[in-house]
């Protein structure tokens, strides 16, 4: 289901939007304000559908960023690759001028003094940024439950989850309330809330984009991406988010590639591998289905298509559960209270007050996840449960190294089920956690995917295909998304 | 079952481990964050069924992925002296400070 009003904003392509820009039939000042305008009347919390997807709106950046871009244009000045193009950033990421949540109350009130690299460098290449996005709890989550500022709806079906956990990066998306977003993805927080929104989300490879003001998470893992109406806007948007960064030494200097060029390569020859152990017991029907209609996609256009196995998927989820909850046990320790956010008052001693904030600030997601992570880490238990993950996490990426020996990239589901009902796994973590069950294993081994819209279920809810390539090949992934976007059209 | 992996965890260790991580748990929280754990570690526990002696621990992607990501020190930047996040911006977002040191309850108890 969609809902009125209906407008173009809901289909403005980045290239349309910058185009119009450059030539003057609208302005970014104009295109800022009309999508402010959607933003009060269908996303406030107290409008009439209230999708939540914005937390803070950056009206005076925006509009100041967007009178340089106009004036640049009637001057007749060449513009940047997002000139004036409406952009919102999820709540991780840092960005002056706006309070930054990271969907939690410890960090309540908390106003970063410096700019992440990925806003700045979406900014320098033109982009209007109207605000911060809500998500999942220090991005903890697959359903956008875990916000301590509410859960955002899906778009396309409102009683259900956007997934998580940047989850109001693509919903914001899918409803027309900009025309690209930023997400992060540790686990598949990127990919999932794509397929469940509709849109295309990508997982850059570990070391594409830099991680510079990103409130860290899980350091191994944590990457920073973009979300996007079609896999041309992903890729512009890519490529000015890719490359190194003196302030992240993660950050690669391996060459950025003209993707948006790459993508005018024809996919045909390409070896497409079907990892087997991702179509199993649990596989939606209607998922299974829409994704082999993908892969008979590109077969007509040329690619060859081959089964691969990656024999140890089913000890992903395991795997990262440990990893991810290890690092953020040590990650989360500098939210105490004394450096910014949330103080807890009337505390006597430095350790109450440390306890009384964290008490106050942290949610039950985000607490369960400290204490599985502490104790991992903790003595008698850490060979048991953190080196042993580690080791499975090698055995993970060396299963996908084994099958790039073969083929070029691999296509699978994104999610075993299409969005479920708001509140329907929140009561057993486990549960949500096997929601990642097809996303994680990219996330450990480091490489690049991406999520793309194939179709719908007989309910009318999105599905995402995955495409994953080896590290530093999103020209392949982007070509193969392309080439699976383009036979749905 | 001797494995510490797969032994359940009792409500005195998820008490102790709270501590370690600084979180409070209310009397009700505990009981419900002990039978999570237990879910979770008991899942998690399937790794076990992996043999995985000799193989080298992953801390990184990447290793994996053929980077070299500044092991020896090659590739940091210059140490050239540059301006940074501006001091009194980071303090006004402090609880509480002087302006040039973060304030905190007393540290000793006497």
């Amino acid at each position: 289901m969609t809902f009125a009003p209906h407008t173009e904003l809901e289909t403005l392509s980045l290239a349309t939007a910058r185009a119009r820009v450059q030539a003057g039939t609208t302005t970014a000042a104009s295109l800022a304000e009309q999508h402010y305008e959607r933003i009060a009347a269908i996303d406030a919390p107290e409008s009439s559908v209230g999708l939540n997807s914005y937390l803070a709106l950056t009206k005076d950046r925006a509009f100041a960023q967007a009178e340089k871009i106009d004036a640049a244009a009637k001057a007749g000045n060449a513009l940047g690759p997002l000139a004036g193009v409406p952009i919102g950033i999820k709540d991780v990421l840092t960005m002056t001028g706006a309070p930054a949540t990271a969907g939690s109350k410890i960090l309540a009130g908390y106003h970063p003094p410096y700019d992440a690299t990925s806003v700045r460098k979406l900014e320098a290449a033109g982009a209007v940024l109207l605000g911060k996005l809500n998500c999942d709890e220090f991005a903890m989550g697959s359903s956008n439950e875990n916000s301590a500022y509410g859960p955002v709806k899906n778009p396309r079906a409102l009683d259900r989850v956007p997934g998580g956990s940047s989850g109001g990066s693509a919903a914001a998306v899918a409803a027309g309330l900009c025309v690209g977003s930023l997400g992060t993805d540790t686990g598949g927080s990127i990919r999932q809330p794509a397929a469940f929104c509709d849109v295309v989300g990508v997982l850059p490879t570990y070391g594409r984009v830099s991680r510079y003001g990103l409130i860290a998470f899980a350091s191994s893992l944590d990457r920073v991406g973009p979300f996007a109406r079609s896999v041309a806007d992903a890729a512009t948007l890519l490529e000015v988010l890719a490359g190194p960064d003196p302030l992240d030494a993660t950050a690669s200097e391996q060459p950025v590639a003209a993707y948006g060029e790459e993508l005018a390569k024809p996919v045909s020859g390409m070896r497409i591998g079907v990892p087997e152990e991702y179509f199993g017991e649990g596989l939606d029907p209607e998922i299974r289905a829409a994704v082999e209609k993908s892969l008979d996609d590109l077969r007509a256009a040329g690619c060859t298509v081959e089964k691969v196995s990656l024999p140890h998927t089913r000890y992903a989820v395991p795997t990262y559960y440990v990893i991810a909850t290890a690092e953020a046990s040590s990650n989360l320790s500098r939210f105490d209270g004394v450096r910014f956010g949330l103080r807890a008052p009337e505390s006597n001693t430095l350790a109450a007050m440390f306890r009384n904030s964290r008490d106050e600030g942290f949610g039950a997601e985000v607490k369960r996840r400290i204490l599985l992570g502490t104790y991992a880490l903790s003595a008698g238990y850490y060979d048991a449960y953190y080196k042993k993950a580690q080791q499975v996490r090698r055995l993970l990426a060396q299963d996908f190294l084994a099958a790039f020996d073969k083929v070029d990239a691999l296509v699978c589901p994104v999610t075993p089920t299409p969005a479920f009902k708001l509140g329907e796994k929140t009561d057993d973590p486990l549960k949500m956690y096997l929601e990642d069950i097809y996303s994680v294993a990219a996330s450990l081994a480091g490489i690049c995917g991406m999520s793309v819209p194939c179709g719908y279920t007989g309910a009318q809810l999105p599905i995402g295909v995955q495409v994953l390539a080896r590290p530093f090949n999103e020209s392949a992934m982007l070509r193969v998304g392309a080439a699976i976007e383009a036979a749905r059209r | 079952m001797t494995d510490t992996a797969t032994s359940a965890v009792s409500l005195d260790e998820v008490r102790h481990v709270a501590e370690l991580a600084n979180v409070e748990l209310t009397a009700e929280e505990l009981p419900r964050m002990a039978r999570d754990l237990n879910a979770v570690l008991g899942y998690i526990a399937e790794l076990n069924e992996l043999n995985t002696d000799g193989v080298e621990p992953m801390a990184q992607a990447s290793d994996v992925l053929g980077l070299s990501v500044a092991q020896h020190g090659e590739t940091l930047r210059p140490d050239a002296v540059a301006p940074s996040v501006d001091r009194a911006a980071v303090m006004a977002e402090a609880p509480e400070s002087d302006g040039r040191f973060f304030k905190v309850p007393k540290v000793i108890e006497r």
